[in-house]
């Protein structure tokens, strides 16, 4: 019995968004975003888990060998798939933010500040 | 706010989040015993119903294929975005910088590493359906192919691979091809994105009917998408550094 795995996924969610709020940089920023994703394929993964199971591939195993769960995997695909998105565009947000203010610091552009 | 004062509020904020996560995964069941039935389902229906060996491979492109091609469409809509935020940059001020690595070391592994990593991603791309592996993946690998051409070569030979119009349409036609697909099945009577092609003999390269058809068409389209994001970021890095940037 061992809850360890969800634990650490919940754990890379919380210190991402530890990240988020301390952050003094746009790009240091948009990396603590996809830290606290990288925590969700974390979790995806651990639920779909089953002891002794191997990836749900047969192309070289017999039909009968017992697998992890296939649909969380390809869940985890879409969700990195999405991640890479969301990186770019804040990347892109960083690059415009630094050409209006000339920093990339959040607490120095007046928009941002909270 | 000061950091000081931000942080307290995120550590009282986090306490609450964290021990609601505790308490709800505390719910889940225990690791390695998953029981969800629709993963069992589909491992036994696979091969059924469409000759996959890959059954990953098999949710991403059949039974969830409608929401893979939103997946695919919001990949699209994001280097859309990419590239009317940053485009700002005109592709003819940075034309002619030059700005060439000058190791030779570096020059010639990336010699080597670029055809290698092209062939590795079309490999990935066409095994999609029968190892880990697929359109995602393997466009994302051919897209490094071309970085590295940047990385150990130089921007004008990473510009001259094809301009921003022809890995616009590329992109297009990618995207486009995965809908046309879907499109193809309506008007031949079936259900949007359903097989109308023969399954095919058991993991070989031609079977399983129109995923290997869908698999390319995502790799070439996430390869141009790539390819297009990287331009428009070293497009804005040349301008900086080489003092063309727009006020």
């Amino acid at each position: 019995m061992s809850y360890l795995p969800y634990a650490l996924g919940a754990w890379v969610i919380l210190v991402g968004l530890f990240g988020i709020v301390r952050s003094r940089n746009l790009i240091h920023l948009a990396v603590c975003v996809s830290v606290v994703q990288s925590g969700t394929y974390v979790l995806l993964l651990a639920i779909g888990y089953r002891d002794e199971g191997t990836a749900p591939v047969f192309a070289d195993i017999p039909l009968s060998r017992k697998t992890v769960d296939p649909v969380v995997q390809a869940l985890t695909l879409t969700d990195i798939v999405v991640a890479v998105c969301v990186s770019a565009l804040l990347l892109t947000l960083a690059v415009h933010s630094y050409r209006r203010t000339g920093s990339l610091d959040p607490s120095e552009i007046a928009e941002l500040k909270g | 706010m000061t950091t000081r004062g931000r942080t307290a509020l995120f550590l009282a904020g986090a306490g609450g989040l964290g021990a609601l996560l505790l308490w709800g995964l505390a719910g889940l069941p225990d690791f390695g015993h998953y029981a969800g039935p629709y993963g069992d389902i589909l491992v036994h229906v696979a091969k059924p119903q469409r000759n996959i060996a890959n059954v990953v491979t098999g949710v991403v492109f059949d039974w969830r294929g409608f929401d893979t091609m939103g997946e695919e469409l919001i990949l699209f809509g994001a280097v859309v975005g990419v590239a009317m935020l940053l485009r700002e940059t005109r592709e003819h001020d940075v034309a002619d910088v030059v700005d060439a690595v000058r190791s030779d070391a570096v020059r010639a592994s990336g010699l080597v590493a670029v055809p290698v990593t092209f062939v590795l991603a079309l490999s990935v791309i066409a095994h999609g359906h029968l190892t880990p592996g697929g359109g995602f993946q393997g466009g994302v690998v051919a897209s490094a192919a071309f970085a590295l051409v940047f990385l150990s070569a130089e921007y004008r030979a990473y510009h001259r691979i094809g301009g921003t119009a022809l890995w616009d349409s590329v992109e297009g036609t990618g995207a486009g091809a995965f809908v046309g697909l879907g499109l193809l099945a309506l008007a031949l009577g079936l259900a949007f994105l359903e097989n109308f092609l023969p399954l095919g003999t058991w993991n070989t390269l031609l079977s399983t009917g129109s995923i290997p058809l869908l698999n390319w068409a995502s790799g070439v389209a996430v390869a141009a998408g790539f390819v297009l994001v990287y331009g428009e970021f070293l497009q804005e890095t040349m301008a900086v550094r080489h003092g063309k940037a727009k006020p």
